[in-house]
C-alpha cells in the first residue's frame, strides 16, 4: 500500500477495494509512529481513528450513504477547534484548554466521512515562519531534518509531505500555508477572504487570516477546498461560494491568460539564485502552456511586510488579551496575587515571539503612535488593494517566487527577528488585499524544494487552480525519502 | 458658566438575544454565569454574530432624538483589561475615522433649553463585579458574566446643562422616550446608568462616575458644582479627573488611577462586517417609529377633549398609554383617561403591581360601559377594579359574585325605569290603554339589570311613573 497517494487516487483505491479504510488507517499511524519521533510534525494524535475507520469501512461493506472522504486521514493544524480535545496554539498558555466547539471546517470534513488523524504542530499561535516558536520543540523538514520546514503550519506540511497523512488543513495569515508548502514540497492554497469559515479558528489576525488545504496535489486542493468553502451562519464574514465544484473543470488549461510576474518579489534583497532561476524557468514554463508573461510593478509591495507586521500585532494584542488565564488555560496557584499582578504573571508563559508582537502591538496602535505606524500601515493596505485591483484588470495571475529563499536551517534566522520578518515578503500581499494564491511545487535545487506563488483576482479560485494545475503537470519531482 | 455633560448608557432590554450571540438579555432572572455561551465568554475560535435588532432598535433611537444616521455602520474594540471583559476588549462604535456609529448630532429639547446629542453608539455590556465586603477590605472579587454581551446603547450629550434640575428633566424626557419605542424598559434596575462630566467658569473638567440610579445622578452632579464652586472661592485650582460617586457618604471621591490616560488602542471589529442601512430601512424604521410622546399628548387634547394635564400623564408613560388606546372608543375616550389617571395609576404604582396586574383594555371599556349605563356605580367600579386587577376575570363574573350589580335600591331602580321609559315612549302610551304592556316593560328593566333588579318593587315603581294601579 502507497501512503503517498493523493486524495483523489485514496478515493478510487477504497472504492476499487484495494484497501480497506481501517488497513490505510493503522499503516498510516505506523509511519506516525515510526517517523514522527523525528519530525515531530503532530502535537496529537486521534486515539479513535482506528474505532472511526471501523466505523467507515462498516458504512461501505453495508453499503451506507458514504460522504466524499472515505475514512481518509487528515491533519488538522492545531489551532482549529474540535469539540472536547485539545486546542493548544503550540502555547503553553492553552495547554489545558478543551475546545466546546467544532470548527465548521472539522464539521464539514466530518461530514464527509475524514479522519482528523490528529493536530498538527505550528509557532505558537501561528506568529512565524519555521516552527521554531512552538512552545512544545520545531517540526524537522522531511527533506533535510537539519532545516525548517518552514510556518507557520509546518506540522502540517511535514504530515503531508512526510506521507503521515493525506492531506492537512492550516491557516495562513500573512504566508503560513502557503510558505510551509514550498518548504515542504506540497500544494498549499489561500482562499479569499471569507471563502472559508473562520469559525472554530483561534484568531490571531482576524482581518486577513484564512483556513486552506494543504495536499499532495493541486486536484487534492480543490477537493478539499470544495467541502471546506462557502457561507456560514456562525461567521459573519463569510461569503457565498458562488463555484460548486472546483475540480470538474481543473485542466482548462491557461493558453492566452495574461500572467504578470511581480517585479518587487523577484528583485529583493534576500531573494536566492536558486530560487529566481526557478521562478524564470516557471514563467517559461507558463509560456510553453500558452500564457502570456510580462513582468509587472507592484510599487507598493517593499512596503507591505512592515504594514503587514503592524497590522497583525495591532489584531494580536487585541486577539490574544483574552489570556489571562481566569476562565480556562493552564493550572496557576491564583493566590497572592490581585488581578492586574495575576494576569502578568499568567501571560509570561507566552513566547518569545508572541511577547514581542503582545509589545508590538500595544504600541504601534497606541494614542501617541498610532499615526506614525498603524494608520500609516492601514494606508498601504489601501494602496496595496488599489494596486492589486489596477492589475487584475489586465491580468489574470500574478506570480512569484512563494518564499525568496530556500529552507534555512535552525537557529540560522531567529536571532535576526527584521530579517526573518523580510520572509514573509512575498506572501504577506495576499492576506492584506485578500485575494487567493496557491503555493505549487516546482522544483527540488540542493536538494531542498522551491514552490512558485500563483495569485488571482477575489473569488478566483476556480481559473487559479487551473494555472497551478496546468504548472504541476509540467513538473516531475522525486519523492521525499524518509 | 457651568457647563454638564452627560453619558447615558442604556440597554436594550426589549431585545431578545444579547448583541453577539442568542443568550437571552434578560439576564436577570438567572442564577450567576448560566446565561453564558462560549461567544459571550470570548473562548477561543468564537466569533461575534450581530444581532440585527439591535441595530434596528438603536437606530429607532438615533432617529427619535434627530441624529443623523450613517448608511453603514462599522464597529471597532476598545481595548483594556479588566475583569469584568471576557475577551479583555469590548466592541463598541467610534467616529474617530469617519462616522459610522448608530448616530450623531441629535438633540433633545428640556423645556425652552436645547440638550444637543454628541453621539449614539451601539455596544456590548460587561459583566458584573462584585465585591465581597467593602471595597478596601475586599478578598474575593466575584465576577458574572450573565450581563456580558447585553446590548448597550451609549448616549453621549453636549456639556449644554446648567443646573441639575435640568438633568433631572431631560433624565425623565429621555426615559419616557425610550419606554415609548419599546427598546428599553428603564425601570428595570441596571438598565439605565449615566455618568457625567461638571466643569465651572474656568474651571476643568472632571468626569464623575459609578452613578447608580439617576437619582442620585442628579445629587452627585449637585454635590460635584457645590465643591467645584467652593475650591473657586478658596482660589484653589480644580484639576482635571475623574471622581466616583460614593454612593454610601453621597459625596464625589477621587479616583486613585488616573483614567483619562487609559489607552484604548481603538482598531476596527473585522469579525463583523460593515452594516449597510439602506434608506428602506430607514424609511421602514421611520413609518413603523411608535408615535411621539408629545404628538400623542397633542392628539389626546385634540381628538378626545382630554384636559392638557391628563392627556400629559397619559402619553409620557407608554404601559397606561397603551391601556388608554386598546379601551377607548368614539364615545368613552375622556371616560378611560379619567379613570386610568384618577383610579387605576394609584391602584398600579410600581413595576412588581402592573407585572402583575390582570387587568386589560376589555376589562376598562366594559367597565366605563357600565358606569355610562348606570348598571353599576362609580363606587361599585371601584371596587370591580380591586378584583380585576387581581384575578382578571370578565368584569360580569366581578358583578355577580362581588353582588355589584343587584339592584334593590329604590333610588337607582327608578334611574333604570325612567331610561326605560324614555326608550320605550311607545309602550309607555300603550301601556295607559293596555295594562298587560307593563310586564313588557318590566322586562326590559330585567334585561337593563342583568335580571338583577327586584321584581316586586319594579312593577310597583314602574305603576307609580306610569301613573296606573
Amino acid at each position: 500500500m502507497d501512503l503517498g497517494i493523493s486524495a483523489l487516487n485514496y478515493v478510487s483505491g477504497i472504492k476499487n477495494n484495494e484497501f480497506t479504510v481501517e488497513e490505510f488507517i493503522s499503516k498510516s499511524l505506523e509511519r506516525i509512529n515510526e517517523v514522527d519521533k523525528n519530525l515531530h510534525a503532530f502535537l496529537r494524535i486521534n486515539d479513535s481513528a482506528i474505532k472511526n475507520a471501523k466505523e467507515i469501512d462498516a458504512k461501505i461493506k453495508s453499503n451506507q450513504n458514504v460522504g466524499k472522504c472515505y475514512g481518509m486521514p487528515i491533519s488538522i493544524k492545531d489551532n482549529i477547534c474540535i469539540e472536547g480535545s485539545k486546542t493548544t496554539c503550540a502555547s503553553k498558555v492553552l495547554e489545558n484548554f478543551i475546545a466546546p466547539h467544532t470548527s465548521t471546517v472539522v464539521s464539514r470534513l466530518h461530514s464527509e466521512d475524514s479522519i482528523i488523524i490528529g493536530k498538527t504542530n505550528m509557532d505558537e499561535f501561528a506568529m512565524g515562519l519555521s516552527t521554531e516558536f512552538s512552545a512544545y520543540g520545531p517540526s524537522k523538514n522531511p527533506w533535510n531534518t537539519d532545516c525548517v520546514p518552514g510556518g507557520s503550519s509546518g506540522g502540517s506540511g511535514v504530515s503531508v509531505a512526510a506521507n503521515e497523512c493525506i492531506a492537512s488543513l492550516g491557516s495562513d495569515t500573512g504566508g503560513s500555508i502557503r510558505n510551509p508548502a514550498s518548504f515542504c514540497s506540497v500544494v498549499g492554497l489561500k482562499p479569499t477572504y471569507g471563502l472559508v469559515s473562520r469559525y472554530g479558528l483561534v484568531s490571531y489576525a482576524n482581518s486577513i487570516e484564512q483556513i486552506g488545504p494543504m495536499t499532495k496535489t493541486v486536484e487534492d486542493s480543490a477537493f478539499l477546498l470544495n467541502i471546506i468553502s462557502g457561507i456560514d451562519s456562525n461567521d459573519n464574514t463569510t461569503i457565498e461560494n458562488k463555484n460548486q465544484d472546483y475540480l470538474s473543470n481543473i485542466d482548462a488549461g491557461i493558453s492566452g491568460k495574461k500572467i504578470g510576474i511581480v517585479t518587487e518579489m523577484t528583485n529583493s534583497d534576500g531573494l536566492s539564485a536558486d530560487v529566481l532561476d526557478a521562478t524564470n524557468d516557471a514563467t517559461k514554463t507558463f509560456e510553453k502552456l500558452g500564457a502570456n508573461c510580462e513582468q509587472v510593478s507592484l510599487q507598493t509591495v517593499p512596503y507591505t511586510v512592515a504594514a503587514y507586521y503592524t497590522i497583525t500585532s495591532t489584531e494580536a494584542g487585541s486577539n490574544l488579551a483574552r489570556y489571562d488565564n481566569v476562565r480556562y488555560g493552564y493550572e496557576m496557584d491564583s493566590s497572592g496575587f490581585e488581578f492586574n499582578s495575576y494576569i502578568s504573571q499568567a501571560r509570561s508563559k507566552f513566547g518569545p515571539e508572541v511577547i514581542r508582537r503582545m509589545i508590538l502591538g500595544g504600541f504601534v496602535p497606541s494614542a501617541g503612535h498610532a499615526g506614525k505606524y498603524f494608520l500609516k500601515a492601514l494606508k498601504v493596505k489601501s494602496k496595496l488593494i488599489t494596486e492589486i485591483k489596477h492589475v487584475f484588470e489586465k491580468f489574470d495571475f500574478l506570480i512569484s517566487p512563494t518564499v525568496p529563499i530556500q529552507p534555512f536551517k535552525f537557529d540560522e534566522k531567529i536571532n535576526d527577528p527584521v530579517s526573518f520578518m523580510m520572509v514573509d515578503i512575498n506572501t504577506v500581499t495576499a492576506n492584506l488585499t485578500g485575494i487567493p494564491a496557491i503555493s505549487v511545487p516546482y522544483k527540488i535545487t540542493n536538494g531542498l524544494p522551491i514552490g512558485i506563488q500563483i495569485m488571482a483576482n477575489h473569488l478566483e479560485e476556480n481559473s487559479l487552480l487551473q494555472a497551478a494545475y496546468a504548472l504541476e503537470k509540467t513538473v516531475d519531482l522525486p519523492e521525499v525519502s524518509i | 458658566m457651568t457647563k454638564i455633560g452627560l453619558e447615558i448608557h442604556c440597554q436594550l432590554t426589549k431585545l431578545e438575544s444579547k448583541l453577539f450571540c442568542s443568550c437571552k438579555a434578560n439576564y436577570r432572572e438567572f442564577q450567576p454565569n448560566t446565561n453564558i455561551c462560549p461567544v459571550c465568554m470570548g473562548i477561543p475560535g468564537s466569533l461575534p454574530l450581530l444581532n440585527k435588532s439591535a441595530v434596528e432598535k438603536a437606530t429607532l433611537i438615533a432617529m427619535a432624538l434627530d441624529c443623523n444616521t450613517p448608511s453603514k455602520i462599522a464597529f471597532f474594540r476598545k481595548n483594556y483589561f479588566y475583569p469584568d471583559l471576557p475577551k479583555n476588549f469590548q466592541i463598541t462604535q467610534l467616529n474617530a475615522y469617519g462616522n459610522t456609529s448608530i448616530g450623531w448630532e441629535g438633540k433633545i429639547l428640556v423645556g425652552d433649553a436645547k440638550i444637543r446629542i454628541r453621539r449614539i453608539q451601539l455596544e456590548e455590556d460587561p459583566g458584573r463585579i462584585i465585591y465581597e465586603g467593602a471595597t478596601e477590605k475586599t478578598k474575593l472579587t466575584l465576577v458574572d458574566y450573565n450581563r456580558a454581551g447585553t446590548p448597550l446603547v451609549e448616549i453621549v450629550t453636549e456639556p449644554d446643562f446648567e443646573n441639575p434640575h435640568q438633568v433631572r428633566e431631560f433624565l425623565i424626557i429621555l426615559s419616557d422616550l425610550l419606554e415609548n419605542l419599546n427598546v428599553s424598559d428603564p425601570g428595570l434596575e441596571g438598565a439605565m446608568r449615566a455618568d457625567a462630566n461638571v466643569s465651572i467658569e474656568g474651571g476643568s473638567k472632571v468626569e464623575i462616575k459609578n452613578i447608580g440610579s439617576f437619582h442620585d445622578l442628579e445629587k452627585a452632579v449637585h454635590f460635584e458644582i457645590t465643591r467645584q464652586q467652593s475650591l473657586a472661592e478658596r482660589e484653589i485650582e480644580i484639576v482635571q479627573e475623574t471622581r466616583h460617586w460614593d454612593d454610601g457618604r453621597k459625596i464625589t471621591v477621587s479616583a486613585r488611577t488616573k483614567e483619562e490616560e487609559a489607552e484604548y488602542r481603538y482598531h476596527l471589529e473585522a469579525d463583523i462586517p460593515w452594516i449597510r442601512i439602506n434608506d428602506d430601512t430607514k424609511n421602514q424604521l421611520q413609518v413603523h417609529m411608535p408615535e411621539s410622546i408629545s404628538s400623542k399628548k397633542e392628539r389626546y387634547v385634540s381628538k378626545y377633549g382630554i384636559t392638557p394635564q391628563v392627556a400629559g400623564i397619559l402619553s409620557s408613560d407608554r404601559y397606561f398609554s397603551e391601556l388608554f388606546e386598546n379601551a377607548k372608543n368614539e364615545t368613552n375616550a375622556k371616560d378611560v383617561a379619567n379613570m386610568i389617571t384618577t383610579d387605576i395609576m394609584g391602584l398600579l404604582d410600581t413595576r412588581e403591581k402592573r407585572d402583575s396586574s390582570k387587568l386589560n383594555a376589555e376589562h376598562l371599556s366594559a367597565l366605563i360601559e357600565s358606569i355610562k349605563s348606570s348598571k353599576i356605580t362609580r363606587t361599585s367600579a371601584k371596587l370591580a377594579l380591586d378584583e380585576i386587577i387581581k384575578n382578571g376575570k370578565p368584569l360580569q363574573q366581578i358583578i355577580d359574585s362581588l353582588d355589584l350589580g343587584h339592584v334593590s335600591d329604590e333610588g337607582e331602580l327608578t334611574n333604570v325605569i325612567t331610561q326605560i321609559l324614555k326608550e320605550e315612549a311607545k309602550a309607555v302610551e300603550d301601556a295607559k290603554q293596555n295594562p298587560e304592556i307593563v310586564n313588557f316593560l318590566v322586562g326590559k328593566v330585567m334585561q337593563k339589570t342583568q335580571g338583577k333588579a327586584d321584581p316586586e318593587l319594579t312593577l310597583t315603581l314602574l305603576k307609580k311613573s306610569l301613573g296606573i294601579g
